[in-house]
């Protein structure tokens, strides 16, 4: 049997509309993700600037399974009662949810870090932010590149 | 049975920066997770976790969903005087689990 131009034309159509979809799933959910991510930013900065010095993030450059990925920050302050650290948050721009960990520590810390594990869903950018005891928010920011997501294994069990 | 363990070095010296390393038992389980069947599994993390030297708060963590299972939380504090540190967890449907180290300051 020929196929006719009509039927062709209804088969291409048919054909394109689930790859549109598709693709405009892929950037919603980009968009979406960026906006909680700005929203998780401002509520942490509320308008005050952020400056890129005195925090160090540690994250291993390229990472085969994002389940379990070691992270240390570190930030650069005396830890006097007059200058400290107040917190630490880490956050994610592509995981499902931007906070990663919040820390509230103080002069009794000694060293202003932080040691722990985390899960990362994307090859992506991680932004660990500090307050100092005067307000002021650090900042520092590390690129990951990760070959197996985190959220790969959904439907194993 | 939820477990934990910490590491605190059993003395030191008054004033020095000591490290303490936490790690409980818990599956983190996110909440983004599917069964093979479609059905979402539920979420189930620590949320809080809260470190006290002699009942004073001196470190205190917020957790996500981010964190990996058994979540290691490593920190410093300063050894200021003998005493007990407690390590206290706090998570989804009742998870509480607290820990007791303690340090002897010379």
């Amino acid at each position: 049997m020929r196929t006719t131009r009509r039927q062709f034309l209804l088969l291409t159509a048919c054909a394109a509309v689930p790859a549109t979809a598709t693709a405009q799933l892929d950037s919603n959910l980009a968009a979406n993700r960026k906006a909680a991510f700005q929203a998780a930013l401002k509520k942490i900065i509320g308008d005050s600037p952020v400056r890129k010095e005195r925090v160090k993030l540690v994250l291993p450059p390229l990472i085969d399974n994002g389940n379990s990925v070691p992270l240390t920050v570190s930030v650069e302050s005396p830890m006097t009662e007059a200058d400290h650290v107040k917190a630490i948050h880490v956050l994610t721009e592509k995981n499902p949810l931007p906070d990663v960990v919040s820390v509230t520590l103080g002069p009794r810390a000694g060293r202003a870090t932080l040691t722990t594990r985390v899960r990362l869903a994307d090859t992506q950018t991680v932004t660990a932010i500090a307050q100092t005891s005067d307000g002021a928010f650090w900042s520092d920011t590390a690129e990951v590149v990760v070959t197996l997501s985190a959220c790969l294994e959904e439907g194993l069990i | 049975m939820a477990r934990a363990v910490v590491t605190v070095p059993p003395r030191a010296r008054r004033g020095e920066i000591v490290e303490i390393k936490t790690l409980a038992q818990h599956p983190m389980e996110t909440g983004f997770r599917r069964t093979q069947t479609g059905e979402l599994i539920p979420r189930d993390i620590i949320r809080t976790f809260r470190c006290s030297y002699n009942g004073t708060e001196v470190f205190r963590a917020e957790l996500h969903p981010a964190i990996a299972a058994n979540p290691l939380i490593a920190f410093t504090t300063v050894a200021t005087e003998s005493g007990t540190l407690s390590f206290e967890w706090a998570g989804d449907n009742g998870y509480t689990v607290t820990e007791i180290a303690a340090i002897k300051v010379e």
